[in-house]
């Protein structure tokens, strides 16, 4: 037994030695060439809406540029908020754009830069339909107040004739962290319904009256596409690349819009020209035919004062680039650009950071 | 040193110098001393621990006092904050696991205590013994995938055909929730059941199992009416610990138990544990108050723990007292 | 009576044959973990796997080299701070310590056990993560040592116990103090139980990933030095896990093989080396 514990120690040492040499030595077919010595890290947390774009950019960022690595956690818009406010990342993210109080508590300054758009949908799994299902603004509502139980019900059938909805009880998913896509959902709810806005409000985090809560929108997607009958609301690319259908919503025009490229930038374009200066904007229930009610802008939060100057030039050519090259991945992965004016705005706004 | 006499030859050396200089010559008073400030510094981390835990959910405490713990909403938006729906989250749980876990433990014990030969209990107990170190991350994963689906789709349409007149077994049926909380959590609990349960009654006199069948008793009469109650107050320790385990338990109740604070009464409903609010919303908790709740939170949990470990210390040690005794 | 005779009996046969079942199922969960492991991971694992960096979503090809290196820093480091403090602590309470304050500490190292492992990774993030303004491997081992130190104190405290008086006696009246009666005399002849007390130790906290999750929060990339947040092995099985991405549950099934194979040889390694003093 002596002997098998000097063995064991013997190779579990070995092990160490040889995961440590791992990550001092890089080799050639390794992923990520390891960083050099005076390697620049940056991290960022916060909304899980755009990790899918995120995670692309900051990987191609570091392919271009392999010593800069930025290291993005997608904690939920409400971890990015808070984390930037305690000062424990360099910059935040979020769907939600922070509130007065939220700005009131940091330190500097805070400039929210947006980076492109995305529309939430609600997403569903139901026995035996697979079709596209209709939703009205009221049904949204009243499934996600826990007044309508059941997917055949009148209300829910009236808009989606030649569906064969079961009598399937409804399972109510939503966020159980503080998300900045609960923000977009309860703020076009709240705009849409006195009834919601009294009862529950907007926010990142809120008193859900009914719902088991799924961490992240990946955890949201999780539990809707393992649960027969629920229903939950996540970003567009979510139910994309889950391959799970996801409901077309009417607009305040009247219509019956699917969340497409098509009808996030309509929703956008209404609000180009009128953008505030500090890009704080909501952009749910647009005006127009063409626009998809429930889209959101989705911003990076960066302080205005940055003392590290690597860290700042890295930043701000990151900016830059993520304005011109890295407009060109949005699409492919269901986001849409932002306006062209609202590019010109924030490439002003890059110099505010000093 | 001057003026103090000081006698020649070694072994009055040792006799007569001062203990303490003596000491710090030989280094002893410098060994002591080191040693005592490690030993010290468990106190002080644990002081510590309890200190920020208080400093930092003071604002909570000021606005809520004692309703803290019978306040049933949790809502940011409004800054109302209750700790009752993760409470009975928590205790729902791990009743459920030491429902599941205390007769199967026992039994499993009683079954390598009594019947199993030697060698086999020692093997069996050793594997049994390994699935505590299982990381509880492991357990959340297995339960996410396997036990989930098996609950959603066998396991709670069976409960509900069979006892859905039972309020606990009524409403719809999600897979996560309460039941599988508290299952997963026997699971990690049996182990320290089996264990310690195993070394209490192997603990007990062979004369007490002899007389007993001497009497006329079957084996089974003699381990159930005589074996058992002797060592009831070790398994009565095992039970505690198991729970005090099963109360702290976070991952892997995070993912099967449906992350919802509502009290519920039926088991398949989704809840919310304290560990699990804190684990999922701890890192974004915007505004000094909602923080401070969830670190209250925490303080309840640590007070729980507290409470039950000592209930189990003390029943080990009038354990051990009355086994000196006899 | 007869019937009253055949009755116990049946009674005592259906009885342990119902205590053989739960010994039974709770015996094949351990194997039914372990083979349900193997056979989801098991075809994940590859060189490849364990050494490449995380992809992003939707590109194959990803691995877990920096959580399995993490994973192995966060150890290391925790393990300078937490066996050194354990170990000195359970010397004092074995070989000097006095009645109230070895109760004292007993009670209290007990009670430092019992914490919920979220709970610690709380008052890491208040004392360390805060008041440095970074997420850090520092902050996570600092929170893991947190962990190790109430073990090591009770099994370093129980291995020197078993050393019998009669060596400490025999080194004292040779003319050793009593540190060197320690040092050259009760450690070694306790050594086994120490190793393999630490080594349970460290295989306990390897697993632990709630005291991370805002300590040394995650790192996409390799972590350099011990300021930056890091990857770790509980971590990514707990974030892939609850992801909807099919490749990303395949990577948490192989990372979730790796933790356990490593957690389990180290038990098993620690257990067998002292099978024979244990009185079973």
């Amino acid at each position: 037994m002596k002997k098998l514990t000097h063995l064991s120690l013997i190779l579990l040492s070995v092990t160490l030695v040889l995961t440590t040499r791992l990550a001092f030595h890089s080799s050639p077919s390794s992923a990520a060439p390891l960083p050099a010595p005076d390697a620049i890290m940056l991290n960022g947390a916060g909304a899980t809406f755009p990790y899918p774009i995120y995670s692309k950019w900051f990987s191609d960022y570091n392919k271009i540029h392999s010593d800069i690595q930025i290291n993005y956690q997608s904690i939920g818009s409400g971890g990015g908020i808070r984390q930037l406010l305690s000062g424990t990342v360099d910059f935040g993210a979020s769907d939600a754009p922070m509130n007065d109080q939220q700005l009131g508590q940091a330190k500097t300054k805070i400039l929210h830069f947006p980076t492109v758009l995305g529309a939430v949908v609600p997403t569903y799994n139901i026995s035996a339909v697979s079709q596209e299902l209709n939703f009205t603004p009221a049904v949204l509502v009243d499934i996600y107040l826990g007044k309508i139980t059941r997917w055949n019900d009148a209300e829910i059938a009236k808009f989606n004739k030649g569906v064969n909805l079961p009598a399937q009880d409804i399972v109510v998913v939503h966020r159980s962290d503080g998300s900045g896509t609960t923000y977009v959902w309860t703020d076009y709810l709240s705009k849409v319904s006195a009834e919601w806005q009294s009862k529950v409000g907007r926010n990142t985090s809120v008193n859900w009256p009914v719902g088991l809560g799924g961490k992240g929108n990946e955890g949201v997607t999780g539990l809707v596409k393992q649960t027969h009958g629920a229903i939950g609301y996540v970003e567009l690319i979510y139910a994309v690349q889950n391959h799970i259908p996801y409901g077309r919503v009417r607009n305040a025009a009247g219509a019956f819009v699917k969340a497409d490229l098509a009808g996030v930038t309509a929703a956008a374009a209404g609000y180009a020209k009128t953008m505030p200066e500090d890009f704080r904007v909501s952009i749910t229930n647009a005006p127009g035919k063409a626009a998809y009610p429930i889209c959101s802008f989705t911003y990076l939060l960066l302080p205005a004062r940055i003392e590290d100057a690597n860290k700042k030039k890295v930043i701000k050519d990151f900016l830059s680039w993520m304005l011109s090259d890295g407009q060109e991945e949005a699409e492919p992965l269901s986001y849409a650009r932002l306006p062209k004016e609202v590019v010109g705005k924030e490439l002003k706004q890059i110099s505010q950071i000093q | 040193m001057a003026g103090i006499p000081v006698p020649t030859g070694r072994a009055a050396e040792s006799r007569r110098a001062p203990a303490l200089i003596q000491g710090i010559r030989s280094g002893d008073t410098f060994a002591h001393l080191f040693t005592l400030l490690c030993a010290a510094t468990i106190l002080l981390v644990t002081v510590a621990l309890v200190h920020q835990l208080y400093i930092n959910s003071t604002l909570a405490q000021h606005k809520f006092g004692f309703r803290f713990l019978t306040g049933r909403s949790w809502d940011p938006v409004n800054g109302d904050f209750g700790a009752l729906p993760f409470v009975y989250g928590t205790l729902v749980t791990s009743a459920l696991a030491l429902l599941v876990a205390v007769p199967l433990g026992v039994g499993a014990a009683i079954f390598l205590s009594e019947l199993a030969p030697p060698r086999v209990s020692s093997v069996l107990t050793f594997v049994i013994e390994l699935l505590a170190a299982v990381p509880s991350v492991i357990y959340g994963l297995l339960g996410i995938f396997i036990l989930v689906p098996f609950l959603r789709q066998y396991g709670e349409p069976f409960l509900k055909r069979s006892l859905g007149f039972l309020p606990l077994f009524q409403g719809p049926m999600y897979g996560v929730g309460m039941s599988a909380g508290g299952l997963v959590l026997a699971i990690m609990v049996v182990p320290f059941i089996v264990s310690i349960s195993r070394e209490v009654l192997l603990a007990v006199p062979v004369e007490q199992r002899e007389a007993a069948l001497a009497l006329g008793a079957t084996k089974w009469e003699s381990t159930w009416q005589v074996v058992v109650p002797f060592a009831r107050i070790g398994i009565m320790a095992s039970i505690f610990l198991a729970l005090a385990r099963a109360l702290g338990e976070t991952m892997a109740v995070t993912m099967v138990i449906g992350n919802d604070p509502r009290i519920s009464s039926s088991l398949f409903a989704p809840g919310y544990s304290i560990a699990a609010v804190i684990a999922n919303e701890f890192a974004e908790a915007t505004g000094d108050l909602y923080l401070q709740a969830l670190v209250e939170l925490g303080l309840v949990l640590f007070a729980l723990t507290i409470v039950i470990n000592g209930l189990a210390r003390i029943f080990i040690i009038s354990t051990t007292k009355k086994g000196a005794g006899h | 009576m007869g019937w009253r005779n055949t009755w116990r009996k049946v009674v005592n046969y259906v009885m342990f044959s119902l205590t053989g079942i739960c010994a039974l199922i709770t015996v094949s969960v351990l194997f039914f973990i372990l083979g349900y492991l193997v056979w989801h991971g098991g075809s994940s694992l590859s060189w490849a796997f364990l050494t490449h960096l995380p992809t992003p979503v939707g590109e194959s090809g990803g691995g877990m080299g920096n959580a399995i290196v993490g994973s192995a820093k966060l150890l290391l480091l925790a393990s300078a701070f937490g066996i050194p403090i354990g170990f000195l602590g359970g010397v004092y309470l074995a070989e000097f310590g006095g009645q109230t304050f070895s109760f004292v500490v007993r009670y209290t190292a007990d009670l430092l056990n019992g914490v919920p492992s979220i709970v610690v990774g709380i008052f890491a993030y208040t004392v360390v993560v805060l008041p440095m303004k970074h997420f850090s491997t520092f902050a996570g081992s600092l929170a893991l040592a947190v962990m190790m130190i109430p073990i090591a104190v009770r099994s370093t405290e129980e291995a020197l116990r078993t050393v019998p008086l009669m060596l400490r006696e025999g080194a004292l009246a040779l003319g050793a103090s009593k540190w060197r009666t320690i040092v050259s005399v009760v450690v070694p002849a306790a050594r086994k139980g120490i190793v393999t007390g630490i080594i349970l130790d460290i295989a306990r906290v390897a697993g632990e990933t709630a005291p991370l999750l805002f300590t040394a929060l995650s790192n996409r990339f390799w972590s350099p030095g011990w300021n930056q947040p890091t990857a770790s092995l509980p971590v990514m099985v707990y974030n892939y896990a609850i992801s909807p991405y099919e490749d990303w549950h395949r990577q948490a099934w192989a990372a979730g093989l790796v933790l356990l194979t490593l957690v389990l040889v180290a038990n098993v390694v620690a257990r067998l080396s002292v099978s024979g003093r244990s009185a079973h």
